[in-house]
């Protein structure tokens, strides 16, 4: 392995751990003050919806709304599922069994 | 073992039994590690799912641009971060510096702040060197799907630590094979490439416990797409999610007459 090669990923796994590690060391075991913990009770939903959102609806480099793609289409009914089931395999399978099947149906319509 | 493995895969939403409070209760401590291996192995197959094929496509980038299997390797046990290895490489191959692409990494992965904060109330149990273990395996993913594991019952932070480690060795195996040969497998294979979407819809749906959660998802997602297409790079995960939750808090102290002291 190239010694360069490994400094520079060396780099990036410190900083990548960094924020990783802050933060459990910090706050763990610490009582937090009360409006801090029922801001990051928030905080898993809004990442979610964060990630989630323009992952489906923008495309490109640079980025631009896109609201046909094909990952939204099959996000509504997926959605659907996980609503209906509160199932996690059911929703993982589910929404790839309709991903498939839409690029398949995709792919023969001209 | 295998049995163990098959029945949390097909229980794998059942809450805990008092049977197995029992089982983990009891001094055998060989077959209390063994059911928390198995639990916390078992949760993480939507993960495996998941980055099997974005593993892959990493891999056989990776190989393209002219990393060793074991170069690629490296890489995925001491950074394990997704999207920031598909930059990295992508400016390695581009004959960027040490100090620019280090600190594009820091920027890309600075969103595990908020991520490690929020798993921070739930691991109030390991000590430092286990936190340090633990830390290491925070991703996107493993930090939806623990944190909807540790409202339900029956998780705890060892099943939690199998559950990251999983999937960092899936992660790790999948980029190798992918520089040794990923081409072969053929790309798209069982819409493999949207079990991660359905993994975080169905996640986020478990984050929905009242109309303020809903509302703070909506609003997250509504100014990340703005800030997406306005601003380069994936700062917009960060500011969204902060932002949103922030309205999420005055809007539940607004709400919520604060009671405390009351009788």
């Amino acid at each position: 392995m190239r010694e360069s090669y490994a400094l520079i990923v060396i780099g990036m796994g410190l900083v990548t751990f960094l924020p990783r590690w802050l933060p459990l060391i910090l706050l763990s075991r610490r009582r937090l003050p009360s409006w801090l913990i029922e801001w990051l009770d928030f905080i898993p939903a809004a990442i979610l919806g964060a990630l989630l959102a323009p992952s489906l609806m923008t495309s490109g480099d640079p980025r631009h709304l896109d609201i046909g793609r094909m990952d939204l289409f099959v996000a509504l009914p997926t959605l659907i599922v996980a609503l209906k089931t509160r199932s996690l395999a059911g929703t993982v399978v589910a929404g790839m069994a309709l991903y498939w099947a839409a690029g398949k149906i995709l792919a023969v319509i001209p | 073992m295998t049995a163990l493995l098959f029945r949390s895969l097909l229980w794998n939403e059942v809450k805990m039994t008092d049977k197995d409070r029992i089982l983990t209760a009891e001094p055998q401590k060989g077959a209390a590690l063994k059911r928390v291996l198995a639990d916390g192995m078992a949760a993480a197959w939507p993960i495996c799912l998941g980055y099997f094929p974005i593993g892959l496509a990493f891999g056989v980038i990776a190989q393209k641009s002219g990393l060793s299997p074991l170069e690629i390797g490296f890489m995925s046990l001491v950074v394990f971060a997704g999207s920031s290895q598909f930059i990295g490489v992508s400016m390695l191959a581009a004959g960027a510096g040490v100090l620019s692409i280090v600190a594009t990494t820091f920027v890309v992965n600075i969103r595990h702040l908020l991520m490690s904060s929020a798993l921070a109330l739930h691991l109030d149990r390991p000590g430092r060197w286990w936190l340090t273990l633990f830390s290491y395996g925070v991703t996107d993913e493993s930090f939806a799907l623990n944190l909807a594991r540790f409202h339900g019952d029956g998780w705890d932070w060892r099943r939690a630590l199998v559950l990251n480690h999983t999937a960092n060795a899936t992660w790790i195996a999948a980029t190798v094979i992918g520089g040794y040969g990923g081409e072969l497998i053929p790309e798209g294979a069982f819409g493999m490439d949207f079990a991660l979407t359905a993994m975080f819809l169905c996640l986020l749906v478990f984050q929905l416990r009242g109309r303020i959660h809903v509302v703070v998802a909506l609003l997250a997602g509504g100014i990340s797409v703005v800030l997406a297409t306005v601003t380069p790079g994936n700062g917009y995960i960060i500011a969204a999610a902060v932002t949103a939750a922030t309205a999420g808090l005055f809007l539940k102290r607004k709400r919520v007459p604060r009671t405390e002291g009351l009788p």
